[in-house]
């Protein structure tokens, strides 16, 4: 349908965006890159010579780097789990008839759009404080010895937290997943006997499984570099640093540039394996 | 599904789901309050819900302390600024590649998509950088041209998804008709994509006024946004839970109002329509 002239057009209206996000990708990316093979100390006598493999090797060998590894996989895999069971069950719940249900519709899903300074410094005072902390109050009303959650369970803190801010996004995707379900087949089952348990099991679970692969892996993309509810809680203290605070911290607070950006690369890899899965169920559903 | 229940299971579903989402909503709900307590009353044990004495102190001492107002513009320029920017260059691609599809379409969005998951971290020494050179640090538009760059695959992407929409026939009977290029997007599609157009826009405001990576480690006092203003609180100075709420809520009372008119959209938005 298109002449010829339409797409040259087409192409130039496409350059702009097109341009701009090469750039954006292209540039800092071999930077990156460029500068994990120098010996690069900004304020320690600048850019020292070509390194090799070195801060590739350091930055695996180096004693903050497993933990780092432990506490990122500790806290993606604690959400992913949290929100997507609890999303799941929230999800079957709002689809039930009630009353009210744009209201609660708007309860659920309102953490999402609280921003995460705001979202990791009231958790971390007004509900996490070891002193004044509301959960210090219940632990006081019950008689047991309030926790001090960010020093001893930093990871049970933040995980809440993370949590607290993903379950509507999880929720609200599910939701959308359920409601698209072809209720006759539920129906169906639930004429010729089968036990609620069963109809979860076998006919909303299997509809829903891409719905959650696609939470699952979207997810993952933007928890592996959260760093904001860790900036301002425990700022990496008490072993909650993760992959992507560590390599904060080496590239701006200790400004060791070589080095963290050798772990910014693995960063990069690591964040593209995750894309790779979700690339190819969008681009399914793109052709549909 | 919609299906007949009996009203003694609909109120028990009411029950549950109301309180489930009570308690989702409570941290935020628990903010607002505080935020109109003295400070003796946001500590008080047992802890005071409704009864306490109402007081907007805080609010006037958290502007007078730290310039809230210069935050909020900060955040207002940064997040519209880079979300009109980012629309003023997606809609042409968007709409090339919704109207005039070629082979490579689908590789270009998958392209685009794939800039989206770059870690943040992985490229921040470069940025920084490249921000000191520019003079850029702690700037407005150095925030507004980071923000857009980094939200330009999402505006793309759910434009690109409203504009398939749009009936292909109706282009070509104004094309028949004799419109040129320019007539048919101006009188046209526009009129008909404003909706979509719309949603996006308010989506992405929400996305750039909510981020919490550039914004904390490319600015200082002066462009600071209302992210940066919030981490200031971090360092807990006597007792401050009260001013803390206010600042809270005023930091995310705007964006939360946007955020119930665009439910629909943050699934497509955020999926990039893979869940719809």
């Amino acid at each position: 349908m298109a002449t010829k002239a339409s797409r040259s057009a087409a192409r130039l209206m496409m350059a702009p965006a097109v341009v701009l996000l090469l750039g954006w990708m292209l540039v800092p990316l071999t930077m990156t890159l460029w500068f994990s093979f120098r010996n690069y100390l900004p304020l320690r006598g600048g850019d020292q010579g070509f390194a090799g493999f070195d801060n590739y090797v350091r930055f695996v060998t180096s004693s903050a780097f497993w933990p780092a590894v432990l506490a990122t996989l500790f806290i993606v895999v604690g959400v992913l789990i949290i929100t997507v069971v609890l999303g799941v069950l929230l999800a079957l719940l709002l689809d039930q008839p009630m009353w009210g249900q744009g209201i609660v519709r708007i309860l659920v899903i309102a953490p999402f759009f609280v921003m995460p300074t705001v979202s990791g410094l009231v958790w971390k005072n007004m509900f996490l404080d070891s002193v004044n902390g509301l959960f210090a109050h219940i632990w006081r009303f019950f008689g047991a010895q309030p926790v001090e959650w960010m020093i001893h369970q930093p990871f049970a803190s933040i995980i809440l937290i993370v949590s607290w801010q993903w379950l509507p996004f999880a929720t609200l995707i599910l939701l959308t997943a359920i409601q698209s379900l072809d209720s006759e087949q539920l129906e169906a089952a639930e004429m010729d006997g089968a036990p609620a348990l069963k109809r979860f099991w076998f006919i909303i679970i299997p509809h829903l499984s891409r719905a959650i692969t696609v939470v699952l892996l979207i997810q993952t993309i933007f928890l592996l570099s959260i760093f904001a509810e860790i900036f301002v809680t425990t700022a990496g203290a008490f072993g909650s640093k993760t992959l992507t605070y560590l390599i904060f911290q080496r590239v701006l607070e200790s400004q060791n540039v070589g080095l963290g950006s050798a772990g910014g690369v693995y960063a990069i890899i690591l964040a593209n394996i995750v894309a790779i899965f979700l690339m190819r169920i969008v681009g399914k559903n793109l052709d549909a | 599904m919609a299906r007949s229940v009996t009203s003694r299971r609909k109120s028990i579903n009411t029950a549950l789901a109301w309180g489930v989402g009570l308690i989702i909503f409570f941290p935020i709900l628990w903010t607002i309050l505080t935020s109109f307590k003295t400070e003796g009353d946001a500590i008080a044990y047992p802890p005071k819900f409704f009864f306490f004495d109402w007081t907007l102190e805080n609010y006037a001492i958290v502007q007078e302390r730290s310039n809230y107002m210069r935050y909020l513009w900060n955040s207002v320029i940064i997040a519209g600024g880079s979300t009109l920017l980012g629309v003023v260059i997606a809609v042409p691609a968007a709409w090339s590649m919704a109207f005039v599809p070629s082979k490579r379409t689908k590789d270009i969005l998958m392209w685009m998509l794939s800039t989206k998951m770059l870690p943040a971290v992985g490229v921040l020494y470069p940025i920084y950088l490249m921000f000191i050179q520019l003079g850029l640090l702690d700037t407005r538009i150095g925030l507004v041209i980071v923000l857009m760059l980094i939200n330009l695959p999402i505006i793309v992407w759910m434009l690109y998804t409203y504009f398939k929409e749009i009936p292909g026939e109706i282009l070509e009977a104004a094309r028949m008709d004799g419109a040129t290029l320019k007539e048919e997007i101006l009188y046209v599609l526009t009129p008909m994509a404003i909706p979509g157009i719309a949603s996006t826009i308010l989506l992405n405001i929400i996305l750039a006024w909510n981020e919490a990576f550039w914004t904390l480690n490319l600015t200082a006092a002066k462009a600071g946004p209302l992210t940066a203003f919030i981490a200031s609180y971090s360092s807990p100075e006597g007792l401050f839970y009260a001013k803390l709420s206010a600042a809270s809520t005023m930091a995310i009372a705007p964006i939360l109002i946007l955020g119930w008119f665009s439910q629909k959209q943050l699934v497509r938005g955020l999926t990039f329509g893979a869940v719809k």
